[in-house]
């Protein structure tokens, strides 16, 4: 069980990408480190793996409800109450095709943020170590570890061209 | 791209956060002074509720008037926020960077002014609560589905729900920053909202798909909602004007054209106010101009498609109320102001490259088109219900009173007003997206010149 985090400061992509790479070949179990940065840099920059995510599935779910639900309410509502206006059928479709388009459309949106949401896996309680600098362009690559590794990591990252080492519990 | 000023990042943080960090010397006062003016409209408000609807200008047979053509106004100026934002984001567009926050912004709080209008109209605002709202299962009566007193909450309350949504996560890795740019109990309102965000490749990545994903959700619901809102009308046969099969492109091409013009209006104001000049630049003004040169043409088109089809079907009540709106007093002058404040003036000017980069004539220019654009809303409404017609025992004509152009006035302050709280405690350029473009820029060498680029190609 993981019990130490330590962050590396990098000022530089090049070497935060060696130090990445240094972990993993020092053992490191892919998953335990990864990289921290203000903004967006392509993907594999760094050498990590790239992540996997199920975010599509999220705004599926949320239309089959939302679809459900509205066909429900739509059509229970009038069924309940059977008024005949002007001789035409009590299920006015297309009065029904509207409510029914903008909750499933409504439901879609509230899942995929949920889905963003769940999927960047936050909330996030335990950030583990942190520096503000990262927001101001400086790279952090973060591990988390036992104690007994914890020297290790720190030397990889020393190696790679760390320019301060920061930890937390 | 081709006026980038290259800045660090902790540059960008020191300009971009100037709202929150370092509020300007401006922003106290104008705030107060908004919130005086938001007050006193409350408080009229309040008197009309309190008096009922005979202080205002509506009585038979124009129930609609002042209220209604703002309620579509503000709708209107909602669209382009998420069209802006959503079609630049899908398109990848480099130049939507600075525009995306303050257009979802506008959004969110247009809509929300637009939602107090039907419920003020209603004269006893309480009651339109119980005709959406209840489900009685008791009595076993429900809210009629087929009126659009449930249409238009349903579908504005979407578009609402959605664009609030769209406008958090966008702010997630903004939150982030100020999290850490923070003390005291700010520190704590953003680490709070901010969620535990970090800025791994996997938060990015999700950030991106998921923005590119309610991007494509959101722009459904913006067409919709237009639609929707013109169907209001639509589905009422009784009134030469209002029963046109082209009202829901119609509707949504002209909130386009008004809300496209509502953001460079806002941009030009953002500009000179927080002296955003390295990041709001003329360029974006250029390209935005561009964009509405053809959605204004393209609304130009169904406004003469209207006269069009009362010339073509040879509808005589449908003649005499063009010839109404066109020619007879106070109508024609109307209807001249909308026609060369919406369309003439303004896009007469953006055809020259030299106004389309001039910040202070697109701030006007982009003012005369809602100027317009709010005429073209009250000459769609009044003049149909206002036509003297068979077989109607009462007649007045519609005067809008004082109480409700002060309610016009309130609504323009109310928006304005939430805009500058937000930029108090939230950032209105993001900026995660500013410092990413910085990443991806470079120059090019081509023959003996350096060409700034954005490379975004892998190999």
């Amino acid at each position: 069980m993981a019990d130490r985090s330590i962050l590396g400061l990098f000022q530089e992509a090049e070497p935060a990408a060696d130090a990445m790479d240094g972990l993993a070949q020092a053992g490191f179990e892919a998953g335990t480190f990864d990289v921290l940065t203000g903004t967006p840099y392509p993907e594999g920059a760094f050498g990590e793996h790239v992540p996997q995510h199920r975010l599509f599935r999220f705004p599926a779910f949320g239309a089959i409800i939302g679809f459900t639900t509205a066909i429900l309410l739509t059509a229970g509502t009038q069924i309940a109450f059977p008024m005949v206006t002007g001789g035409k059928p009590i299920l006015s479709l297309f009065a029904m095709i509207i409510i029914v388009y903008e909750m499933t459309m409504l439901s879609a949106v509230i899942a995929t943020v949920i889905g963003i949401i769940f999927e960047s896996r936050l909330p996030n309680m335990n950030p583990g170590a942190y520096d503000e600098r990262i927001t101001e362009g400086w790279i952090g690559v973060v591990i988390s570890v036992e104690s007994t590794r914890a020297q290790e990591a720190e030397s990889v990252l020393k190696t790679a061209g760390a320019l301060e080492i920061k930890h937390a519990s | 791209m081709q006026q980038r000023r290259v800045l660090d990042q902790v540059e960008t943080n020191r300009i971009l956060l100037n709202g929150q960090l370092n509020t300007p010397k401006w922003w106290l006062p104008t705030v107060l002074g908004l919130g005086v003016v938001v007050l006193i409209g409350f408080v009229i408000i309040g008197f009309m509720v309190n008096r009922g609807l005979g202080v205002t200008g509506l009585s038979r047979p124009v129930y609609w008037g002042l209220f209604i053509t703002t309620f579509v106004f503000w709708v209107g100026i909602s669209h382009a926020g998420i069209m802006i934002s959503a079609i630049l984001r899908l398109t990848q567009a480099e130049w939507r960077r600075p525009v995306t926050r303050a257009a979802e912004l506008l959004t969110v709080f247009s809509l929300l002014t637009a939602l107090i209008f039907p419920l003020i109209h209603a004269g006893r605002p309480w009651r339109i609560a119980y005709w959406i709202l209840p489900y009685d299962f008791a009595r076993g009566i429900f809210p009629n589905i087929r009126s659009p007193l449930i249409m238009d909450p349903v579908a504005i309350g979407t578009y609402l729900t959605g664009s609030t949504l769209f406008l958090y996560v966008a702010l997630l890795p903004d939150l982030g920053n100020l999290r850490d740019r923070t003390r005291g109990w700010q520190k704590t309102l953003y680490t709070v909202l901010a969620l535990g965000w970090r800025g791994n490749p996997r938060q990015w990545k999700l950030q991106t798909v998921g923005g590119i994903l309610l991007s494509a959700l959101m722009l459904p619901i913006f067409v919709s909602v237009h639609s929707i809102v013109s169907w209001d009308f639509a589905i009422t046969p009784a009134v030469e004007g209002w029963h046109s099969t082209i009202f829901a492109p119609y509707f949504v091409i002209g909130a386009v054209h008004s809300g496209v013009s509502a953001v460079v209006t806002m941009m030009a104001l953002m500009r000179w106010l927080w002296k955003w000049d390295d990041f709001i630049r003329p360029e974006h003004f250029d390209a935005l101009a561009r964009l509405l040169i053809v959605v204004a043409t393209a609304w130009l088109g169904f406004t003469f498609l209207e006269l069009v089809f009362a010339i073509y079907s040879l509808d005589a009540p449908e003649i005499a109320l063009r010839e109404l709106q066109i020619f007879s007093w106070p109508w024609n002058l109307m209807f001249g102001v909308f026609l060369m404040t919406g369309y003439i003036i303004p896009v007469g000017m953006w055809l020259f490259k030299s106004v389309r980069n001039n910040i202070a004539l697109m701030f006007w220019t982009s003012l005369f088109v809602n100027i317009g654009m709010w005429l073209e809303r009250f000459m769609i409404i009044v003049p149909g219900l206002s036509r003297r017609t068979p077989f109607v025992y009462t007649w007045d004509s519609y005067r809008p009173s004082l109480v409700e152009w002060s309610i016009l006035v309130w609504s323009v302050a109310w928006v304005t007003f939430l805009m500058l709280l937000f930029s108090r405690f939230f950032p209105l350029v993001p900026l995660f997206e500013q410092k990413e473009s910085q990443i991806f820029v470079d120059k090019i060498k081509i023959g003996r010149v350096n060409v700034p680029a954005i490379l975004r190609e892998q190999e």
